[in-house]
């Protein structure tokens, strides 16, 4: 028993060093840091596409690296692929399992993956003549999450079991294993150079890994409650997180903190999901409230909202050209805004 | 809960932390001037935050022009 005393002191510790060292190094917050910036202009988006064809609440959307294809996931047994440009549906995958709580493109094109309280990542090949399911990824003991494809061999997932995986879509089977949560983990979203992703879970926190060792390497705390959505800002160097606790924060990797509170007393619903505009200016931000706020990532301000559906944002995604922002509702519908 | 299985948990938690304790920090006002730069930067390349021209939209319809 006296060693474990003696550990927990250590650990006690070691959290209040590393305290320490976060405050020594902050000199300044963001918001006041960037007073010298212009402010982004009032960003006002008009919707240019309502694509109508799901039958039941829209849980996940990822766009395709072509930036005109995108996969959506319902919960009325479908993925549906979309040629956002004429707003066509170009292909309809059903389901085994209808409660699907996430969708995944893979950046060749060629593949996508779906799933949810089924424990399971189904990939799917869209390039055979008729699609076919490639491989059922089975060894999560909770709800699939998130999925995302490193490349056509490649697919990380984040597990209501608390781990993330990496996994070998030949083998089927699991490479790495990330342990460290102590919540569900609820999303995730990898370095722009691939060598690492972050993770939000139910334990409020989100935590920085290096793919190929395994290892927690950060943990960043702030938020209090449940981080559903988090996204790698464009020039990798920081992560922005949304939670139920109705705040956005960004958290810098370099100076291992917080550094600036997307927060509103108007605002009481939690965050769902959310986005970054190319040069990472404007956050898309999905709410239960049924709106998607548009913050200036900067300053800290809210610039915009995109109203205009019936249901809670579930999902938000912009494709790597910028071009667009896409919203995925409760509602059913998905709306394509510039 | 065996006391064992704690103390090698307790043991994964301090191994754990003293990790992230170890990581170099710079300091706040660096890396909020180098996330300006990389906006600043890349701002006029950002259609959602600039404006698309209408001709150039690939979700707009241009528009004819009639003359009158």
């Amino acid at each position: 028993m006296g060693e474990i005393e003696q550990m927990k002191k250590e650990a006690e510790a070691l959290k209040t060093q590393i305290e320490a060292a976060r405050k020594a190094v902050h000199d300044t917050d963001m918001a006041s840091a960037a007073s010298g910036v212009a402010p982004a202009p009032r960003v006002q988006l008009k919707t240019r596409r309502t694509l109508k064809g799901h039958l039941a609440k829209i849980y996940a959307m990822h766009w395709s690296t072509d930036n005109r294809l995108m996969v959506s996931a319902s919960q009325d047994g479908k993925l549906l692929i979309w040629d956002s440009h004429s707003g066509n549906k170009v292909n309809a995958v059903p389901l085994k399992s209808s409660w699907v709580m996430t969708c995944a493109y893979a950046p060749s094109g060629n593949l996508v993956a779906s799933g949810g309280l089924d424990n399971m990542c189904t990939v799917y090949n869209l390039k055979t003549p008729v699609i076919k399911t490639v491989k059922e990824l089975d060894a999560h003991t909770g709800y699939l999450s998130c999925a995302r494809f490193l490349s056509d061999t490649e697919v990380l997932t984040a597990s209501g079991d608390t781990t993330c995986a990496l996994w070998d879509l030949e083998t089927g089977k699991q490479k790495t294993v990330f342990l460290n949560h102590v919540g569900d983990c609820m999303c995730l979203s990898l370095s722009p150079d691939m060598n690492s992703f972050v993770s939000g879970a139910c334990d409020s926190l989100a935590k920085l890994w290096d793919i190929r060792d395994g290892q927690c390497k950060q943990t960043f705390l702030g938020h209090t409650s449940d981080i559903n959505a988090i996204s790698f800002y464009p020039g990798g160097n920081a992560i922005i997180t949304g939670s139920d606790d109705c705040t956005c924060k960004m958290y810098d990797l370099r100076a291992d903190q917080e550094v600036i509170s997307y927060q509103d007393a108007a605002l009481n619903s939690g965050v769902t999901s959310l986005a970054l505009s190319m040069s990472g200016r404007l956050i898309f931000a999905g709410y239960d409230d049924f709106n998607c706020n548009i913050w200036d990532s900067l300053k800290g301000e809210k610039v915009g909202v995109l109203s205009g559906h019936d249901n809670r944002v579930s999902c938000t995604g912009v494709p790597p050209d910028g071009m667009c922002v896409c919203t995925g509702s409760w509602d059913s519908f998905l709306k394509i805004w510039n | 809960m065996s006391s064992n299985s704690n103390l090698t948990s307790m043991k994964r938690t301090v191994e754990q932390l003293k990790l992230e304790a170890s990581v170099d920090r710079i300091k706040v006002s660096q890396a909020a001037a180098d996330l300006q730069q990389y906006c600043l930067q890349n701002a006029s390349k950002d259609a959602l935050l600039v404006g698309v021209p209408a001709g150039s939209n690939p979700f707009r319809e241009p528009r004819s022009c009639a003359l009158l």
